[in-house]
């Protein structure tokens, strides 16, 4: 990926190619491209006719409504430091001490990829404790899971731009301890890597539906679709609204990845590993 | 613990300078005390996703009230309404591989074709990101209030004289539920063919037209051997997401279209028979065998993709 994204960024600077020249702009591209705009972008338009400016008002409102998005949010929390506190400590260890153990790391973080949520949850009700049954934050331990595929190629392509070995050798011959160089040195170059591992982790808790929704808690997910029962413009708005703030994240990692990335000619954050695949669906 | 250090501890694998004379234990305990840094990972990878795992493949096997080794669970889950469920989610799964492959990869091709760093190909890339990112629940509501029975496209497709309804369209059945799949697929598809079209040097194609191949010779003969590995890996991965994907399904139909993954929540939501508790087991630890044997087949294509496109 790193090797495809640089090359395109030699290109760039690179005189045209010159089998261009021949053509300008054909329409079939045009063509193309425009169905698929509309295609994309007709049902938007048909859920925000449908649902109302009044209902956006009216969402927060609703009974059930800060209950649900609170539940949400704290499982956000919880799953976010979980991961950073299990994923950040173990990259950096893996990378700087056990080298070899990167592709087995690999194996592993695309083993929830492989199970898929509904079949994980289904074990994990089967062998979980009952105090841990009857709470909802045995979601956000489990979600943990689920992020660990993002929050880990994120973190291992920020390391792997990274001259790590050197930043760490420099730091301690400077007298830093290691809480220091991670701190202080580490954790600040990583900052990419963290931010994209951090929005992915909060917008695939804030729109996980299949685990929330058979272990029979009211996320927000869970909430927008039982309250379709009740009014079905006010769930569209609060999809809607859902999907806003999530597309407002991930154009963050994006714009800022990507500036970050052309700033110092590496690749960090490309938007394959923004994809949350099948956690969601 | 001593198990786990043994690897760790052959020659030359610590790289420590500073290291002391080796005798026989010391390597040993050093090689424990690196492994122990990637021991809180490897314990949470135990209890969140080894165990649940291992508890699914066990139960797989298992009767409900005697707790004996028994193949029924597995004959249930591969006959009748399962084997059914199977088959459908495979039939939507091919569905919404190939179409949206064929899709994505016209559309990558747009985009790889548009000039590096125009404004529109910058627009279809972040459209893409933002697209293939949505699914679950958001979307089975924007479908819901397009093609609906009240939905506006219904509405203006019947003021148009066509009305989806009356001409076997239903957005509740197997074809919407392919239709909304579309809608994150398509863009999953672009957003992974197009590393492999940026992968197909110009200056093949140069090489080739200086040789006198025309477009077709050269699609023929390089571009398309170079990106079929690719392109059949992305039809795997959409696959794959086709095939595991639950929320939308669920919060369209409300679990009416026998879908394995649907059939395995139902289980969960207390719909069993008597002495079928373990069926759903049996179900998941199907369809976790299919995704595996799907990420092998991946993995393989992946490494031959990887000769060319470096």
């Amino acid at each position: 990926m790193a090797a495809i994204i640089s090359d395109e960024l030699a290109n760039e600077t690179a005189p045209p190619r010159p089998h261009r020249k021949r053509r300008s702009y054909p329409v079939w591209r045009w063509i193309i491209l425009l169905l698929t705009a509309v295609y994309f972008l007709i049902p938007l338009y048909a859920a925000l006719r449908f649902a109302g400016i009044a209902s956006f008002g009216d969402v927060v409102h609703q009974t059930g409504f800060s209950d649900a998005l609170i539940l949400s949010l704290k499982l956000a929390v919880i799953t976010t430091v979980l991961t950073m506190a299990l994923m950040v400590p173990t990259t950096i260890y893996v990378h700087l001490r056990l080298p070899r153990l990167r592709r087995l790391l690999e194996s592993i973080t695309i083993l929830p990829i492989v199970i898929p949520p509904v079949v994980l949850i289904v074990g994990v009700l089967e062998v979980a404790p009952g105090y841990l049954k009857s709470t909802p934050y045995l979601l956000g331990l489990v979600y943990v899971i689920l992020a660990m595929p993002f929050a880990y190629r994120s973190l291992d392509a920020g390391l792997r731009a990274l001259e790590l070995r050197t930043l760490v050798d420099a730091a301690s011959s400077l007298g830093a301890g290691w809480l220091s160089t991670l701190w202080r040195v580490i954790l600040p170059n990583l900052r990419t890597a963290l931010l994209s591992a951090t929005v992915l982790t909060v917008a695939l808790v804030l729109g996980e539906f299949t685990m929330a929704s058979l272990d029979l808690y009211q996320t927000f997910p869970v909430w927008i679709v039982a309250f379709d029962q009740t009014s079905g413009p006010v769930s569209t708005a609060a999809s809607l609204l859902a999907l806003f703030v999530t597309w407002l994240f991930l154009l963050l990692i994006v714009t800022v990845g990507g500036r970050r990335a052309r700033r110092t000619g590496g690749a960090q954050v490309d938007l394959i590993s923004v994809t949350r695949r099948d956690t969601v669906r | 613990m001593t198990a786990k250090a043994a690897p760790a501890a052959a020659p030359g694998s610590v790289s420590d300078p500073g290291a002391g004379p080796r005798r026989g234990w010391r390597p040993a305990l050093r090689g424990a005390r690196t492994l122990a840094g990637v021991v809180p990972f490897f314990v949470y990878i135990l209890l969140f996703l080894g165990i649940p795992a291992a508890a699914i493949a066990v139960g797989a096997f298992q009767d409900p009230d005697t707790g004996q080794f028994t193949l029924s669970n597995i004959h249930t889950a591969t006959h009748g309404i399962y084997l059914h469920g199977f088959l459908i989610t495979t039939e939507l799964s091919v569905i919404t591989s190939v179409v949206p492959g064929l899709c994505g990869l016209l559309i990558g091709y747009a985009i790889y074709t548009a000039r590096r760093g125009a404004i529109l190909r910058r627009i279809a890339i972040t459209a893409s990101g933002v697209f293939a990112n949505f699914g679950g629940v958001p979307l089975a509501f924007l479908f819901i209030a397009t093609l609906g029975t009240t939905g506006l496209a219904t509405h203006w497709l019947t003021a148009i004289g066509f009305n989806p309804y009356e001409n076997g369209f239903n957005l509740y059945d197997l074809g919407g539920v392919a239709l909304v799949y579309l809608y994150f697929q398509i863009p999953l598809m672009v957003l992974i063919i197009l590393p492999a079209f940026e992968g197909l040097r110009p200056a093949w194609r140069e090489a080739a037209q200086n040789m006198g191949a025309g477009t077709w010779q050269y699609w023929r003969r390089i571009g398309g051997p170079v990106l079929m590995p690719s392109f059949l890996g992305c039809l795997l991965l959409l696959f794959g997401s086709a095939f595991s994907a639950y929320a939308t399904a669920e919060a369209l139909t409300s679990g009416t279209i026998p879908l394995t993954a649907i059939q395995i929540g139902s289980f969960l939501n207390g719909n069993v028979l008597a002495g079928q508790q373990n069926v759903g087991k049996a179900l998941g630890l199907g369809m976790v065998l299919i995704i595996a044997v799907l990420m092998v087949f991946y993995a393989l294509l992946q490494r031959r993709a990887a000769r060319w496109l470096r």
